[in-house]
């Protein structure tokens, strides 16, 4: 067997598919329980519990592993997915004059490629709505997010002469002299410190309000997050949850469909994987648009 | 019944073929479908005009050779019969039928609805085999113990008459479904598991290079072969085909 038959056999092609799409299955769930805290944690405990997730999920290794994996199962799924596509083209040059093809296949099931091709361009305008602009985009008006909370020791308030500030990317609380000024100043990866005025004395670390962002992109007030006006959350809202939508057709056949690929057809578990296929494109989906829904109905 | 035929002319492989409505009177619901073709070819013949050329041999549906895209369907609407077994009571007084040849880019279209499957043939002849020794010490196969739900699986696979359906139903126009069966029905089996490896590779290659498209398990093959060849046999072939590229 060739090297070139593990990229190049219609087989293989499929495996392919069939490995990063799981992959892929895996990674929504994830991300998905990651979103959910936007709606079931609300206040400024929630925007905290949400930074300090967005922060370990930015800078953890294993997360970066992850991360990478992704982006790299999204491409080569992607290209894979056009490769399969045009060779599928080529296969019948001229179609039929009239075709019945409801009657032996799901409409899902026919027109992956053309809803992948919808996922990506969400993937792209996701991105850059928030992935970029959490990453790479600095000239954004980020506004800093700082905890700050009073430190109790048994119930009972400690000295009074200190303001303690939460460290958003660790559980632990820095004790700031009470004549504080503070300045803030950018270091290299997108952190933004607090000091002592004067000192080199580190009190707080900030970074970019990645919850502030997302509310202020649904939600239909945006100002009391700090940023400019922006009269187009109702289209935002849509356009996810049709993406949504869209998704969960693909998934509808491409869950199953990839057991199928991988050789995995037994009677004994075909009814479990296809009803769970099922399920979990309904759910899955569900959950992210739930999540723009209810920002922007202001619900939470 | 009257109805309308629309169906597929072509001359030869070279020529640009168009739909040609006939209509037909008088067709008993009892007929099959071939005989209703029949009925006007004779009418054609009479007039002087050059009858339909379509596929047809046993005429009892387990040759394979009939072939037509029936009303957007693979051997017609109904389940588990090629056209030749589909019968005229499946249609209503007036209706309008188009008839069309297989359409895949590795069915070559010879003339009208007749098409050229020897690609199927020559995936056979790439590994659809068992190599044994005939020189008079040929070993009875029933000597040889098989557990029954095997052979049965085997002997589903082999009901497969290669008449092409799949391939036309399928978007991809993919022979997943036939190639498959082909392989499953020898892999199954203790004679065919000595060449089982290079057997699923050479006759998958064989189907890539005949220009076949990819399986997207849409399913429509499993729903319109005419021996309901169960999509089961497509996974078998990945299971097979996986295990011959890690292995070999």
């Amino acid at each position: 067997m060739s090297k070139s038959a593990l990229l190049k056999s219609s087989i293989a092609k499929k495996y392919w598919m069939a490995l990063t799409g799981l992959f892929l299955c895996t990674f929504l769930i994830g991300h998905l329980i990651g979103n959910l805290q936007l709606i079931f944690m609300a206040g400024e405990e929630g925007r905290r519990a949400f930074n300090v997730y967005a922060y370990f999920m930015a800078h953890n290794p294993a997360i970066k592993i992850l991360s990478y994996l992704t982006y790299f199962s999204i491409l080569f799924h992607t290209i894979d997915g056009i490769m399969l596509t045009i060779k599928n083209k080529k296969s019948r040059p001229k179609g039929y004059a009239y075709n019945n093809a409801a009657a032996n296949s799901s409409s899902s099931s026919r027109n992956m490629a053309l809803l992948g091709s919808l996922i990506l361009v969400f993937i792209v305008m996701h991105m850059a709505n928030f992935w970029y602009k959490a990453k790479i985009d600095n000239s954004a008006p980020f506004p800093l997010h700082v905890y700050e909370l009073e430190l109790k020791q048994d119930g009972k308030k400690v000295r009074n002469d200190q303001t303690m500030y939460y460290f958003t990317h660790q559980p632990t609380l820095q004790p700031i002299p009470k004549n504080r000024k503070l300045v803030y100043r950018d270091t290299t990866n997108n952190i933004t410190d607090l000091y002592i005025k004067g000192t080199n004395i580190k009190i707080a670390e900030g970074y970019k309000d990645l919850h502030s962002l997302v509310f202020a992109f649904f939600g239909q007030d945006k100002s009391k997050y700090g940023f400019p006006k922006n009269e187009q959350a109702l289209y935002f809202t849509l356009f996810y949850i049709i993406s949504m939508l869209v998704l969960s057709f693909h998934l509808w056949h491409g869950f199953a469909s990839a057991f199928q690929s991988l050789g995995i057809n037994h009677s004994s578990y075909n009814k479990l994987i296809k009803s769970s296929g099922k399920l979990f494109a309904v759910l899955i989906p569900l959950g992210f648009a739930i999540i723009p829904l209810m920002i922007f109905l202001n619900q939470i | 019944m009257n109805l309308t035929l629309k169906i597929w002319r072509q001359k030869n492989p070279n020529e640009k073929g168009k739909i040609v409505s006939y209509p037909v009177k008088d067709i008993d619901g009892d007929m099959s479908f071939l005989e209703m073709m029949d009925v006007l070819n004779v009418e054609l013949i009479e007039k002087g005009e050059n009858p339909v050329a379509f596929d047809h041999d046993c005429r009892e549906g387990i040759c394979g050779m009939c072939s037509m895209y029936i009303n957007g369907e693979a051997h017609g609407p109904d389940r588990g019969v090629t056209t030749c077994q589909l019968h005229m009571r499946k249609f209503k007084d007036g209706d309008t039928i188009y008839i069309e040849p297989w359409r895949a880019k590795a069915f070559p279209i010879i003339k009208d609805l007749m098409v050229d499957r020897s690609a199927f043939d020559r995936v056979m002849n790439a590994g659809g085999f068992v190599s044994v020794n005939t020189s008079g010490n040929t070993i009875d196969a029933n000597a040889t113990p098989i557990p029954k739900e095997d052979a049965d699986k085997a002997f589903e696979a082999a009901t497969c008459i290669g008449c092409g359906a799949c391939v036309a139903s399928c978007k991809n126009a993919s022979a997943m479904l036939f190639v498959s069966a082909k392989v499953s029905q020898l892999a199954l089996l203790p004679q065919g598991k000595v060449e089982a490896k290079e057997r699923v590779i050479k006759m998958v290659n064989t189907m890539d290079e005949e220009g076949f498209g990819n399986c997207t398990n849409t399913g429509a093959c499993e729903v319109e072969c005419p021996k309901g060849i169960s999509l089961e046999n497509i996974a078998r072939m990945n299971r097979e085909y996986l295990k011959a590229m890690i292995l070999k």
